[in-house]
């Protein structure tokens, strides 16, 4: 059954012009757009060390290991924000990572299958929240409950460690560390219970089959298979974590000095440039030292997301081979 | 002694299984607890005279302008026009650079120069964001460093490599078929990569838009560097002072004014809500949409 | 229905007579980077008639067809070298849009629009290709699917989704779409081997059919196939033309060796 082709045009050549521009308007949007994203990239990097080329010209990386902020006197260290980023987000590592994986061991292995979701969406949950609540509820309700009661119990206890010295204000290093804990343990178990449920079955089967109990398969099967993914989150995990300002800012004091215990007061990087950056006051080499200080924070992130990034590349290739 | 070696690890194995689901218990504590008084303290001060006219407090504590009538519909205006306006300037820049890169960049250089750019501007700590933003406007036009437009840029920076990133992804899962397709119809580039392929995409796309949004509402860093003290009301313009919900709860925060106190967690209340129904709506509309699609 | 672009000034009978073929390949070779994957390739392809290019894969069949209609030059790091010529043009200085309005195809795996209906995935071509009205529309969509074999099977769901079709039914269904796009010549790549033995001979048989008014090429790595349903048939192997011409000669007295030893069976 042939019904012809009635509606054959005669041999056209050429395409109409209109979609022929359409292409061109269209790649010239697009690199446009691209355009844009390169120079904000370069231009926020560019602006950054333009206005803090007089802090780089005449401190240069001093400022790194200069121990003393006193901007009235002409002193510009900023060695106790530096040490504030670095505590602080070491700490909450230290405790987002083991909570962070027991929840995510917990929701893979051993939890039962109608718990799995509804949990899983309420850890997503918290990553939502915003930090400006993290640190507003830290200040109301966490720090109060660290003076009155956790504080004085790790005097108790852990006093002889030298690390619990000094006044009780509510407001220092731990309380900071904790909310910063809080705040980064969502990404912590969300990336590790994904790398947790990429473990093949065979691998947990091989543990099992030699008499292996659960806890066992999961410490030297599972975990190992997974760990590059487990490292990845963490270190992302820490990435957000030392950038973070708010909830900070609420918590740990805002003292420029060097910490000599957990519950000294404190500040970090991001802090420091929220509370000194609109004073006045200071003479014009404040707010280039504050941008020096932002660009350095914004390399050792920099640093940190790339080495994520090349974790989980690893991760990705196969956990098996990188976990031997 | 084999067998109390055996029945040793069993018990232990049960307190390591104990102790991942305290963990569980041990994080959902900051939630809940976050969440109650939100709801109880918050919920506890919502009422019309909240969005209409401020709390009654001393008028010498700042923000001055909350002296003013005006209550917490003005810092809602406020984040709205931010988010707003971030949006515009972000989403054209982040979707263009995701298709130039998926669909004309492929796997040459030049997409993974955009990959690069999203990665280092996802690395801006949002204070930085803001420090940029002050210092820019301030050489630009000092006299529009505090305000909305200062603010939305801000928030532009931080939302460009999130819309980039998620956008670049969906455009990466629509399969090659689907171009090929259009393409041997003599359907043109520009029509393939927008009508076709975007339109495939557009579930993951705006869901993405979503989620940076509700990034961006929470953001307080920058804005407390570039949006200035006052909160006008009604609020005035884009380069005027501008004023923002997560700044309210700083000020309530570090204010020892009982009634700002309550302010802020009302303020706190309606963040989480404003965020829950973004988070929720992206999750929506990416089964809505994918859903109907796929229907024809 | 008038296409907005129309100009005719040649008409291709005219051309045909003059030329002889209806596409002509001349010592084309096409490369993915560095790799060569077809040499040298000369042969022709007649109007209204069906050519068949067969071989053992990776012989480079698929990448030939591809360059019929310039989608090879899609690919990444894609490049081509030589001429085709299309009513005696040359396809590679004409306007790569342009030139694949002219030259449709259809797919090893059928692929229709996942997001559309049937109707809409038939109408695809018009509808982004121009304005056309709701009645251009409705009558085009009804001569592709008649055309395609499809329309009886469907004239009741129109406007379902296409993914609801059986794998014939969705490989008719893109056919339909690309015969919707007006093209002279229809390429097709392996259409059959995604499909059942029944859908197979529907689509062998409308094969015989669509070739009174289109030219077809086909590539299938099923040599009874060729047999089948082709007038000419082309034999690649390793990226060259080994032997080409019409099907019968071919298949029962083929001149090289390698032809021989394809077509009974030794290797491939």
């Amino acid at each position: 059954m042939s019904l012809g082709n009635p509606f054959r045009s005669p041999t056209s050549k050429k395409r109409p012009r209109i979609s022929k521009v359409g292409d061109q308007i269209f790649l010239t949007l697009l690199l446009l757009a691209v355009a844009g994203i390169i120079a904000l990239t370069v231009g926020l990097v560019g602006a950054l060390v333009f206005g803090s080329r007089m802090a780089l010209q005449t401190l240069g990386l001093s400022i790194l290991w200069t121990r003393t902020w006193d901007p009235p006197n002409n002193t510009w260290g900023i060695l106790p924000f530096v040490v504030g980023t670095l505590v602080t987000s070491a700490l909450a590592l230290l405790i987002a990572v083991p909570l962070g994986l027991g929840a995510a061991i917990f929701l893979t292995e051993h939890a039962p299958a109608w718990l799995r979701a509804p949990v899983g969406q309420v850890i997503e949950l918290l990553a939502a929240i915003p930090s400006i609540i993290f640190g507003f509820w830290g200040l109301i309700v966490l720090v109060p409950l660290m003076r009155s009661s956790v504080d004085p119990l790790l005097v108790r206890y852990l006093g002889w460690t030298g690390l619990f010295g000094g006044v009780i204000v509510g407001q220092d290093y731990l309380t900071a560390s904790l909310v910063l804990a809080v705040m980064a343990i969502p990404t912590v178990t969300a990336i590790s219970r994904d790398s947790i449920a990429t473990v093949p079955r065979a691998q947990k089967e091989a543990a099992l089959s030699i008499g292996a109990t659960d806890w066992e398969v999961t410490r030297r099967a599972v975990v190992p298979y997974a760990r590059s993914g487990i490292i990845a989150g963490a270190v992302l995990g820490l990435g957000r974590a030392l950038g973070e300002t708010m909830a900070v800012l609420l918590t740990i004091g805002n003292s420029p000095y060097l910490p000599t215990s957990f519950f000294s007061q404190g500040e970090t990087i991001a802090a420091a440039i929220a509370n000194y950056f609109t004073e006045t006051d200071s003479g014009p080499l404040e707010i280039p030292v504050l941008l020096e200080a932002g660009l350095i924070l914004l390399l050792i992130t920099l640093a940190i997301n790339v080495g994520a990034r090349l974790v989980l590349a690893r991760f990705q290739q196969g956990g098996g081979a990188a976990a031997e | 002694m084999n067998f109390d070696r055996a029945a040793r690890r069993k018990y232990f194995s049960h307190g390591m299984t104990v102790l991942t689901g305290l963990s569980i218990v041990v994080i959902m504590i900051p939630l809940i607890a976050i969440i109650y008084e939100a709801a109880s303290i918050g919920g506890s001060v919502i009422n019309v005279a909240f969005f209409t006219q401020g709390i009654p407090y001393p008028c010498n504590s700042p923000p001055a302008a909350s002296c003013q009538q005006g209550g917490v519909i003005v810092p809602i205006e406020g984040t709205l026009s931010l988010l707003g306006l971030a949006s515009l300037f972000s989403v054209p820049v982040g979707v263009g650079a995701a298709i130039f890169a998926v669909e004309y960049g492929g796997e040459r250089a030049s997409a993974r120069v955009i990959g690069i750019v999203a990665d280092v501007l996802s690395g801006v700590p949002s204070i930085v964001a803001g420090a940029f933003v002050y210092i820019v406007m301030l050489a630009y036009d000092p006299s529009i460093v505090f305000s909305t437009l200062s603010g939305s840029l801000a928030l532009s920076v931080l939302m460009v490599p999130i819309v980039t990133r998620t956008c670049e992804e969906a455009l990466r899962t629509v399969p090659h078929s689907v171009r090929e397709a259009a393409l041997a119809l003599g359907i043109s580039r520009w029509k393939t990569s927008v009508r076709i392929v975007f339109v495939a995409a557009l579930p993951g796309v705006v869901t993405g838009v979503l989620l940076s949004i509700a990034r961006a509402a929470g953001e307080a860093a920058p804005l407390l560097l570039v949006l200035g003290d006052g909160c006008p009301h009604p609020l005035q313009g884009i380069t005027n002072e501008g004023c923002a919900l997560p700044l309210w709860i700083f000020y309530g925060a570090t204010n020892p004014y009982h009634n700002w106190y309550l302010l802020a967690w009302g303020c706190a209340l309606l963040l989480l809500l404003i965020i829950l129904i973004l988070s929720i709506s992206s999750r929506l509309v990416l089964e809505r949409l994918a859903r109907r699609m796929r229907g024809g | 229905m008038a296409l907005p672009e129309d100009a005719a000034k040649v008409d291709d009978r005219n051309l045909n007579a003059y030329y002889g073929e209806k596409m002509q390949v001349q010592n084309l070779s096409a490369f993915y980077g560095e790799n060569r994957a077809i040499q040298d390739i000369n042969m022709q392809i007649s109007d209204r008639k069906v050519t068949a290019i067969i071989g053992p894969s990776g012989c480079g069949k698929s990448t030939l067809i591809r360059c019929l209609n310039r989608l090879h030059e899609t690919a990444p790091k894609a490049r081509v070298e030589g001429s085709v010529l299309l009513d005696g043009e040359d396809l590679y200085k004409l306007d790569a849009t342009a030139v694949r309005r002219r030259v449709g195809m259809v797919f090893q795996k059928p692929n229709p629009f996942a997001t559309m209906s049937i109707y809409n995935n038939v109408s695809a071509p018009l509808r982004f290709n121009g304005r056309p009205s709701r009645d251009e529309l409705d009558a085009a969509v009804l001569r592709a699917l008649k055309q395609a074999a499809l329309w009886d099977e469907v004239k009741d769901r129109i406007d379902s989704a296409a993914t609801g079709l059986s794998g014939g039914q969705q490989q008719r269904l893109c056919i339909a779409r690309a015969l919707a796009a007006n093209p002279e010549v229809l390429l097709m790549d392996e259409p059959c081997s995604a499909l059942d033995p029944i859908a197979t001979a529907k689509i062998e048989e409308l094969i015989g059919q669509l070739k009174k008014d289109y030219t077809v090429v086909i590539v299938t790595h099923n040599m009874q196939q060729a047999a089948r349903v082709a007038d000419n048939t082309a034999f690649m192997y390793l990226g060259k033309l080994v032997e080409f011409g019409p099907t019968e000669e071919l298949f029962e007295r083929p001149k090289e060796h390698l032809t021989e030893s394809y077509i009974t069976g030794r290797f491939g």
